[in-house]
């Protein structure tokens, strides 16, 4: 598997740890309740299809990187630097 | 026998027996010119078998190779190469291969069909266990291992190209050739030990000249072109994601201790061609496994290639128009042809043989080798002896590769064959026979034009040329399986006939999936590559269904067996993990401290001293150092980040439960980090050394976990922040300075003199030591007065002996993870023994520390109710009461009177040491309402050591409880 970080290009999946969901950019607030927080915290889609998780670029540049990928065919459409990605 | 007498000959050995054999054939070939048939024993009934195909193929010869930690088992004898001295011995067969003991499974086959052993060994439950499982486990599997270490090098190693063709043969030279010509930076890979594929093989022309010419031409020109990799011997045994390639390299020459076995290549590749040809198919009629029969294109490779004849008289059996080219191949060679056998009517056949139309072959007799066939023509039987029967039921694509990524292959009528469903790998393509291309002609043009098409989406600019070739038209008419009686072997390596699947489907085992399963058909270490496709159509036949609609099995990689040392190579003993060593390292071994593992650093446990026979006495020795004197301790494995920027106090805010943009420039705050979930991720202190600039020390064990959460609070969560952060671990060597005698110590080094004024509890600053710009931290992890001395990494080792010589003059010295493990465990501070992932703050009384004055991560989780219930299991400390002494960590905890059960557990110790300051064994652990427990007396049960001890419940502080020591 390779994935292109946006500072150093096309890379290894090796250089990369995985963090999960994509989710995780959009940290409630504290007060947002237990429902919200649940759902951040632990409940995630399990799609067959498209997905967004966060992969960090550990062996390289330590970039937080969003990717945008197909859990079926593998594909990657693309790849971001979290700290861009509008919210 | 050999057609013509080779020059250069060594010997090698078979079962001890001495072979000769050019150097770099296959074994195969070489035991064929010895006139040796028999070669192996068949996994299940043990039935004699010979070679049967001329490549990575090859079901029934399978060696092993070398002896003793040496020995390779399940080495395929067609791929393996001849080189002097090898020895090579067959497998599964015992006593020897012609008596083989085990062939008494094959008397007793009515009983051992597809699923017997469902049905067989379903009762007395009991006896699976002990009677059956081993019986099995012993009867199961081919070749065996030694049970000794490898002794064998293996390699890896990655490459990147353009073009990744993948195999060598007509298809895959023209499209280097093309694709070559036009600059592509191409690798061309291929299994065999010489490019050319068929055409090393077969008798035909390119261009007016011998198709091994045309060949030998092709790579003289791709080897003078500086962007072409040529790469025999090697596999491509995956397709994976992103053009990534896993090949499989076996390194040529002789087996040598000193070199590489094999090399495992992972290749990335922008675009891939798979031109890997195809595979012949054999025929199912009753006995068709005796040694001696043979497919058909086989008989070809070992008569054309390598000048060895596989029997003096051959008869050969088909359903296609290709196998007749053995019968031809074979009278030119000066080999008796018997008859060529076809079971369609009406063929187009002449030569110096008898020609059998609308004919098959039924049986076969001969026990160690064939001795002739019964061949059935409308309706008559009649008995040819032969040696050798070349057999061939068609070709298969080799469709593997482009199934790697779920792709399914589609069924193709008129070739009675599997092709490749395109588009089924990303960025690959396919031509030539793996694509149903079964002409030279059409394969030259497929492989030119797929190469062209490539270079072209890579911005070059490609002519396509193609030489004349043979276009004779392959016409087959489908024969899978004879009818009548007798084993029809399907799966040759697994030992599946036509009966078993029959079976598998009267028994509802319809589905292929559900088919193979149930019969093993194809799980050998082929993976069914000869045979799935004859399979299916026996089951197509009998679920009444067509062969597309049955549908075919998964192909998986690895396409060919890869040794998991391939895999794996470099990985092992210290090639296993990195080795971090501190700078006083050296220093610490020359002492001889045993060094013991830190995730990937090491450090010493303790250092003894003359006299001291059992690491109690060093470390008690050490303890007091600490309590008495003055220990010094390299820390430098803690993790150590730096921070800067005009938010920095704002992101430790963020990070941290605590308040630390409030903490004043030259001091050190203790911290305590958070899971977003509200679970303790980790803790430690951190230093204001300027007004945006800290330093954050981490645990050992969480360094690299808290920078990756660090960058993912600045990068996720606030790219609001302002701040930098950067790992600076290896920069600093840090010591710990501890013990009553510390600031002694420290102004007999540092530049300038200490004060107390100057230097309070949880100061720190800017110091000099022999002109060496430091760090000091007046931090403790002992309870005691203590400091923390920080020079950059280069000046550590010189440092480390300085302050050890220096303790020494003042009745200290150096201490090790013991001495500084019971330090700690005295004053109850927690390490990850404690915060193992499951704790929150308020399991370890620090809810308090958690600010309401800002947001941090794990603020809004460590609020809820459950993480709060005073019901949870909190920090306590525990003390022996009773007559056993000894206590240990991972015990668990239970009321007096109850039984010592799960169900009772109350609690577990974490950590536990001997205390030489309060004389007594001491403990950590979590305790239901610990907090409220304390004076309670109750029971340590540690059931995996046998221990268990009275304890008494008591505040995890033991010593020094109001700090006096550390701050004074």
């Amino acid at each position: 598997m390779r994935i292109t970080c946006p500072n150093c290009g096309e890379r290894d999946r090796r250089e990369f740890y995985y963090q999960g969901d994509a989710v995780a950019l959009a940290r409630p607030a504290s007060d947002a309740g237990p429902q919200a927080w649940d759902d951040y915290l632990h409940n995630r889609e399990n799609p067959a299809g498209d997905t967004q998780d966060l992969w960090f670029h550990e062996a390289g540049c330590g970039a937080w990187i969003v990717v945008s990928r197909n859990t079926v065919t593998h594909a990657i459409d693309s790849t971001t630097l979290a700290a861009t990605v509008k919210r | 026998m050999r057609l013509q007498e080779p020059e250069d000959t060594v010997s090698f050995t078979f079962d001890g027996q001495s072979i000769r054999g050019v150097p770099g054939e296959p074994v195969a070939a070489a035991l064929m010119a010895a006139g040796v048939k028999l070669v192996a024993r068949s996994f299940k009934y043990h039935r004699p078998r010979g070679i049967m195909s001329a490549g990575s193929e090859e079901q029934n010869a399978l060696v092993t190779v070398g002896r003793g930690a040496q020995a390779e088992p399940n080495v395929r004898a067609t791929v393996l190469e001849v080189s002097a001295g090898l020895e090579v011995f067959s497998q599964n067969a015992w006593p020897s291969l012609k008596y083989d003991v085990m062939a008494v499974n094959d008397l007793m086959a009515p009983f051992l069909g597809a699923g017997f052993y469902y049905k067989t060994f379903m009762w007395p439950k009991a006896f699976w266990e002990k009677l059956y499982e081993p019986i099995i486990r012993r009867a199961a599997g081919l070749g065996g291992l030694s049970g000794q270490p490898n002794a064998d090098r293996y390699e890896k190693a990655f490459a990147f190209c353009d073009v990744l063709i993948i195999g060598g043969g007509p298809a895959g030279l023209m499209a280097a050739l093309t694709a070559g010509r036009a600059g592509a930076d191409i690798i061309l890979a291929d299994e065999d030990t010489a490019m050319g594929g068929r055409l090393l093989r077969e008798v035909e022309d390119i261009d007016g000249q011998p198709a091994a010419d045309w060949v030998e031409e092709a790579l003289v020109e791709l080897r003078a072109l500086p962007n072409v990799r040529l790469m025999t011997r090697t596999t491509v045994t995956g397709a994976y994601d992103q053009g990534t390639y896993g090949a499989l390299e076996r390194i040529a020459g002789p087996r040598h201790i000193d070199k590489p076995l094999e090399c495992f290549w992972r290749v990335v590749a922008k675009r891939a061609i798979l031109s890997a040809g195809a595979l012949e198919r054999p025929i199912a009629f009753p006995d068709n496994d005796r040694p001696g029969v043979m497919m058909a294109s086989a008989v070809r490779s070992y008569v054309n290639r390598w000048g060895v004849a596989p029997g003096k008289t051959v008869a050969v059996f088909g359903n296609n128009d290709d196998a007749h080219r053995t019968a031809h191949d074979l009278a030119a060679a000066g080999i008796t042809v018997a008859a060529l056998i076809d079971s369609r009517p009406d063929i187009q056949a002449e030569g110096d043989f008898e020609v059998l139309s609308n004919a098959t072959v039924t049986a076969t007799k001969g026990r160690h080798a064939l001795e002739g066939i019964t061949v059935t023509q409308d309706g008559e039987a009649r008995e040819i002896p032969v040696d050798c029967l070349a057999i061939s039921g068609g070709w298969n694509p080799t469709v593997h590769l482009t199934c790697h990524m779920n792709g399914r292959p589609t069924w193709r009528e008129d070739i009675a064959s599997f092709v490749p469903t395109p588009d089924s790998i990303p960025g690959m393509v396919t031509a030539g026979a793996c694509n149903g291309a079964f002409t030279t002609a059409a394969c030259l043009k497929e492989g030119a034009e797929a190469a062209a098409d490539v270079a072209r989406g890579l911005g070059l600019k490609p002519k396509v040329t193609v030489p004349a070739a043979d276009e004779r038209a392959y016409k087959i008419a489908p024969l899978w399986a004879m009818p009548g009686k007798g084993r029809k072997w399907i799966d040759f390596q697994n030992d599946v006939h036509v009966k078993d699947i029959n079976l598998a489907a009267q028994e509802n085992f319809r589905s292929v999936e559900h088919m193979k399963r149930y019969t093993t058909q194809g799980m050998a270490p082929d993976q069914g590559k000869s045979s799935n496709v004859v399979a299916l159509a026996v089951l197509a036949d009998a679920t009444g269904r067509g062969i597309p609609e049955t549908g075919t099995t998964t192909f998986r990689p690895p396409f060919v067996p890869v040794s998991i040392a391939a895999m794996g190579a470099g990985s092992q003993g210290k090639g296993f993990a990195p080795e971090r060593l501190t700078t006083s390292h050296h220093a610490s071994v020359a002492r001889g401290a045993p060094m013991i593992e830190a995730g990937l650093w090491y450090r010493p446990s303790y250092f003894p001293q003359q006299g001291e026979t059992y690491w109690r006495q060093s470390c008690d020795r050490e303890v007091g150092y600490v309590r008495n004197a003055v220990g010094v301790c390299d820390v430098s494995t803690l993790g150590k980040i730096d921070i800067q920027g005009p938010d920095a106090a704002a992101l430790l805010d963020f990070v941290y439960v605590n308040m630390f943009s409030t903490l004043k420039q030259g001091r050190v705050r203790y911290g305590l980090m958070l899971r977003e979930d509200g679970h303790v991720m980790d803790d430690g202190t951190t230093a204001r050394l300027g007004p945006e600039h800290f330093v954050m020390t981490t645990t050992t064990a969480a360094a690299g976990q808290v920078m990756r959460h660090l960058e993912f609070a600045l990068q996720v969560l606030r790219p609001d922040l302002d701040a930098r952060i950067a790992s600076v671990t290896e920069q600093w060597a840090q010591f710990a300075v501890a013990g009553p005698r510390s600031r002694a110590l420290l102004n007999a080094v540092l530049d300038a003199r200490l004060t107390d004024a100057d230097w309070p509890f949880m100061a720190c600053g800017d110091v000099a030591v022999a002109g060496v710009a430091g760090r000091l931290f007046r931090i403790s992890f002992s309870g005691e007065h203590a400091y923390e001395l920080a020079v950059p990494a280069r000046y550590g080792a010189s440092l480390f002996r300085l302050l050890t010589a220096q303790a020494e003059t003042l009745g200290g010295g150096a201490y090790g993870m013991e001495a500084l493990n019971v330090l700690r465990i005295e004053k109850g501070f927690i390490t990850h023994a404690e915060i193992h992932g499951r704790v929150t703050a308020f399991d370890i009384g620090m809810d308090r520390m958690i600010s309401r004055k800002k947001d941090c991560i794990g603020q809004t989780a460590a609020a809820r109710s459950g993480l709060m219930s005073e019901e949870r299991e909190q920090l306590v400390g525990l003390k022996p009461v009773g007559a056993v002494k000894q206590l240990t960590a991972g015990a668990y905890l239970f009321e007096p009177g109850a039984a010592a059960e799960r169900i009772n557990s109350q609690g577990y110790t974490t950590s536990e040491a001997y205390s030489p300051t309060l004389k007594t064994g001491l403990a950590l652990g979590f305790l239901k309402r610990g907090r409220a427990r304390h004076g309670e007396v109750i029971r340590m049960v540690d059931h995996l050591r046998e221990i268990e001890a009275k304890v008494e419940v008591c505040d995890p502080v033991f010593f020094d409880p109001d700090g006096g020591r550390a701050r004074g």
